[in-house]
């Protein structure tokens, strides 16, 4: 990948994207944003700024593992999202520093799910490492989505995609 | 008539091992006057575990939080000695700890500045000299103690109740299973908590998390998709029901269990049970640990431990599930409809980087509100709860699984044996028996 220059709005057009895929359930193709060595991660809620190799994480998936998310949350047998719930994901406050090909952005999120009478809401910011094509694509290779909640009460759990 | 009107507690269990019948009734999930009962007889007598030892190993460490609705510290003073103490401020009452974790030397309360030394001595009252020179010459005004607390390879308990029994013997038989659960590991160095904790909840009875926790009959069904996950990538779950493949439930007493088999799972153990996907590097290192273990804690137990798998039930709300990873787990009701859980990883001190990485992977496949299954297993409990609102047009549920073999030797991980003994303690203990 060669270098360009990364402004800010597409960036943002870029998560709005991700954003949509994931509120529409189109999960394969949000997996189709990430490198063949993405990773996708949530932080443990007392140790937000933790390293997944050392501390007990919510998520740590690798590709395959995010792969195999997506393609499990599409089964009527995970049934923690069947019938699926409904997602809104907000952004917000997106910053992003770029050092060559390698793009750092970070944004603010709140994702409200709904299902079954019970409202959940997940603040939140997320740090992405994101790669720049000279074709004009961006691709994610870390996303790391940290909770500022400090406990996963009332939500429960994170059956859905941050 | 209402079952309800026989007894006070008698109507909520029906055991009839004549007829092969066990029945518990809904309004044990739903009825506020039975978790005061609960309350009363269950979390106020019994061992109630707290903290791990490797949480509090050096002199000045504490952790802080809450334990059966009860705030509190654990903390090793300076000298080296635990402590567990109420946290609240014995002037008017506010917690005087306020962060989970850390090192202090006193502890200081925000209201009025009362303080008090690591070891619980209050050592410093603002202004003095407005209260009598001896006001604390019984020691009442230091930090409180629980009525009793004791350590079991590793594992912390409080008791609220200072006529409790000894620890030990209110373990019984799961008192191996946590020694076993405190022996992995090539260094033989004990255990810790691996940092970072899972505190999660569900709008869902507690009971119902106890016998989930266990629940040999549930898999197929509710993991499906975690079994297809599995199935994808190892090629088959069936390599690993080989045919030294066995599994049992074992009634531990005094309301304990555990769902224990060896060979008899489809997932790969950090400690020491190598899937093909681990590759022959990993898996290498794996048997190197095994070879170790067996040298410390003999061949047999180091089989059982490194190639089996445990779900332990300590009654009422401990569980130390040694499946994909090891992990404690506890959990108390706030209302009869909903439950708070703390839940840990346990890993050997001094295990490789690779292992531990590989630990904590493997825990997250499966455990844990974003892994896998236990999402669908919490689903799984509210579903349930939400059925029991209609307890009173269907009054019971049926745990009768297995009950005409559950004296036999080996009573299957699918039957219901895990669930009776709790409940048959739970019984017992809400008509006031002893603990
Ligand atoms: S309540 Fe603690 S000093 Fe007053
Ligand atoms: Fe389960």
């Amino acid at each position: 990948m060669s270098e360009r220059t990364v402004t800010r709005a597409e960036v943002e057009d870029f998560l709005y994207h991700e954003a949509r895929l994931l509120d529409e359930w189109k999960l394969d193709d949000w997996v189709a944003l990430f490198t063949e060595d993405g990773e996708y991660l949530i932080p443990p809620t007392d140790v937000p700024d933790g390293d997944p190799q050392r501390d007990l994480f919510l998520v740590y998936d690798d590709r395959h593992r995010l792969g195999e998310r997506a393609k499990r949350l599409a089964k009527k047998s995970a049934h923690a999202e069947f019938p699926h719930s409904r997602t809104r994901h907000m952004i917000s406050n997106v910053e992003v520093r770029q050092a060559g090909a390698a793009v750092q952005a970070r944004c603010n999120f709140v994702v409200y799910r709904s299902k079954q009478g019970v409202n959940d809401i997940y603040p939140g910011h997320s740090l992405y490492e994101l790669r720049a094509g000279a074709d004009g694509s961006l691709r994610i290779r870390s996303k790391r989505a940290v909770l500022d909640v400090d406990t996963l009460r009332p939500q429960g759990k994170v059956s859905i995609i941050l | 008539m209402n079952p309800q009107d026989l007894d006070p507690i008698g109507w909520a269990v029906v055991d009839d091992k004549a007829r092969g019948v066990f029945r518990v009734h809904r309004r044990a999930f739903v009825d506020a006057q039975i978790l005061e009962l609960e309350r009363a007889r269950i979390f106020s007598r019994c061992w109630i575990y707290a903290a791990h030892a490797s949480e509090v190993a050096e002199p000045g460490q504490y952790v802080a939080r809450k334990v059966a609705g009860r705030e509190l510290i654990v903390n090793r003073d300076r000298d080296g000695r635990l402590h567990v103490f109420f946290n609240t401020c014995t002037h008017r009452g506010a917690l005087v700890c306020r962060e989970a974790k850390g090192r202090a030397r006193n502890f200081s309360c925000p209201y009025h500045g009362w303080t008090f030394a690591d070891d619980g001595r209050l050592v410093h009252q603002p202004i003095p000299e407005s209260y009598a020179p001896d006001c604390n010459s019984d020691g009442a005004l230091n930090l409180r103690e629980v009525p009793r607390f004791d350590e079991f390879c590793g594992f912390i308990f409080v008791n609220y109740d200072a006529q409790a029994i000894p620890l030990a013997d209110y373990l019984a038989d799961a008192g191996d299973y946590l020694r076993m659960a405190s022996q992995h590991g090539a260094a033989g160095a004990g255990m810790e908590i691996v940092s970072g904790t899972q505190t999660y909840c569900a709008k869902a009875n507690w009971k119902l998390l106890q016998e989930n926790s266990a629940d040999g009959y549930h898999a197929d069904t509710t993991h499906a998709s975690y079994m297809d996950y599995i199935k994808a990538r190892e090629g088959s779950v069936l390599n690993l029901y080989s045919e030294k493949g066995f599994g049992r439930v074992r009634n531990l007493g005094r309301g304990h269990s555990v769902s224990e088999s060896i060979w008899g799972t489809p997932w790969g153990r950090p400690c020491a049970r190598a899937m093909p996907s681990f590759g022959a590097e990993i898996k290498a290192e794996m048997d190197a640990v095994f070879e170790t273990m067996a040298a410390r804690v003999g061949r047999e137990r180091a089989d059982f431990i490194c190639h089996g798998d445990r779900n332990l039930l300590i009654f009422p709300n401990l569980v130390v599930n040694d499946v994909c990873a090891l992990t404690i787990r506890t959990f108390y009701p706030s209302a009869p409809d909903y439950f708070e859980v703390n839940a840990w990883a346990l890993a050997p001190r001094g295990e490789s980087q690779t292992l531990r990485d590989l630990r904590l992977r493997n825990y997250l496949e499966f455990l844990g509100p974003g892994g896998f299954a236990t999402p669908d297993d919490q689903e799984m409990l509210e579903l349930c709860q939400r059925g029991y609102q209609a307890h009173a047009g269907v009054e019971w549920n049926d745990l009768s699984r297995g009950m005409a073999t559950e004296d036999g030797p080996s009573p299957a991980k699918q039957d219901e044996l895990q669930m009776r003994t709790f409940w048959r303690r739970w019984r017992d203990l809400l008509a006031g028996a002893a603990v």
